[in-house]
């Protein structure tokens, strides 16, 4: 499996600053998991950090501070950690971040009828982004629509087509405002993605607008 | 191995495998200070960022068992866990991890793989100090939380190139012990 499309370099820096939106996180976290060329982008971007955490200044820390922290790891020495639920479970179409995030594989998604035989499933996350999964029947298309913000689109299963090109598994779409487009999941198989958006869409056409509600997008 | 070229990585390595505790001493007097005024930059009172210094600190001393020398510098890797914590502390929301990679049948860390990441990661280093004020600051507040991600604009003049292959060397090394 070979990625094409890949997370933007502003994407990266953001993520390892942690400057992102929890669902924006999610969705980089994903695509990484996937995605080696990315992961070996990330560990550049974190040197950075390093080496800006090297150069800034430094504060004295107080007096009795390293007293406290041998304490501390004294009392932990041999506390266990909790395990993630991703250390239990492993699904084929669900890397580890979104495991932890549906608490568990695949069939625990709590999938909701978008219309047009379209399902999604919004996942937990602070309000500053959306992130949800999407199940989109082979041949089936998303209507035409415009971005008020960003929006990131994750192939985890099957592919779609679009005015940006063929997204396989573990291909990315950074779509922002200046992209139109009709998403149409392959033909041969059902796709399912996880999709972040940082704002609403908008819709072109009436019925795509009556269906808005029911994507609550 | 004793390296006058790759400061604390044999500090970081006595931690993880002897729980040498004048090693993790040596690296508290170093990374401390600057973990706290990492996090006062970020936005947190002194009072706060005393705190949270300690508790990455004391996570530096909890999770040495999954520092790598061969991926990372002890400055790196430290810094994640900085920035983990500010996170926790600021924003109040998860941080979604990628996937480990699991873990290879104890594949023997290659001494020359060590030294080459932390040399450029030194480099990297010297690179960023030598940056045009203007886009040293830029870089600085995108890492302290000052600037949104659509600002993040031009980082031209580091030489990711380098490193970033060597980090893959090493994964594709690591995925190579796997199979
Ligand atoms: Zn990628
Ligand atoms: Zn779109």
């Amino acid at each position: 499996m070979t990625v094409k499309h890949h997370l933007t370099d502003d994407l990266l820096m953001a993520y390892s600053a942690g400057d992102l939106p929890e669902a924006v996180n999610l969705i980089v976290a994903t695509h990484i998991s996937l995605c080696d060329e990315c992961r070996a982008a990330l560990g550049s971007y974190d040197a950075v950090g390093g080496a800006v955490l090297d150069t800034c200044a430094s504060v004295e820390m107080a007096q009795n501070s390293l007293k406290s922290v041998l304490d501390m790891i004294h009392a932990q020495d041999s506390q266990v950690q909790d395990k993630p639920v991703s250390a239990m479970v492993q699904d084929d179409v669900l890397p580890a971040p979104l495991v932890d995030y549906v608490g568990g594989g695949l069939e625990n998604v709590r999938w909701r009828s978008a219309g047009m035989g379209v399902k999604q499933a919004i996942l937990p996350t602070s309000k500053h982004a959306t992130a949800r999964l999407l199940y989109i029947p082979a041949g089936t298309a998303i209507p035409d629509h415009g971005h008020h913000g960003l929006e990131l689109t994750l192939v985890l299963k099957g592919a779609f087509q679009d005015e940006g090109g063929y997204f396989g598994r573990g291909d990315i779409e950074v779509a922002s405002e200046d992209l139109n487009h009709t998403p149409v999941a392959d033909i041969s198989e059902d796709c399912i993605c996880l999709a972040v958006t940082d704002a609403p869409l908008k819709f072109k056409g009436l019925v795509p607008r009556i269906a808005q509600p029911f994507l609550g997008i | 191995m004793t390296n006058e070229v790759v400061p604390w990585v044999d500090d970081m390595v006595a931690v993880r495998d002897a729980r040498d505790e004048a090693a993790f001493i040596r690296v508290f007097g170093h990374f401390g200070p600057r973990v706290k005024a990492f996090l006062m930059r970020t936005g947190m009172d002194a009072a706060l960022a005393e705190e949270c210094a300690q508790e990455v600190l004391v996570t530096v001393w909890n999770k040495a068992h999954l520092y790598d020398a061969t991926r990372a510098s002890p400055s790196t890797w430290i810094f994640t866990i900085a920035r983990n914590k500010k996170i926790d502390v600021l924003r109040k929301q998860r941080r979604p991890e990628p996937e480990d990679l699991p873990w290879g049948p104890e594949a023997e860390p290659d001494q020359a793989e060590v030294i080459g990441l932390q040399q450029e990661s030194e480099q990297l280093g010297r690179a960023l100090r030598d940056l045009p004020e203007k886009q040293r600051e830029l870089i600085e507040k995108a890492y302290f939380g000052e600037l949104s991600h659509s600002e993040i604009a031009d980082q031209t003049g580091l030489p990711l190139g380098t490193i970033k292959s060597r980090i893959r060397l090493a994964l594709e090394r690591l995925r190579h012990s796997m199979k």
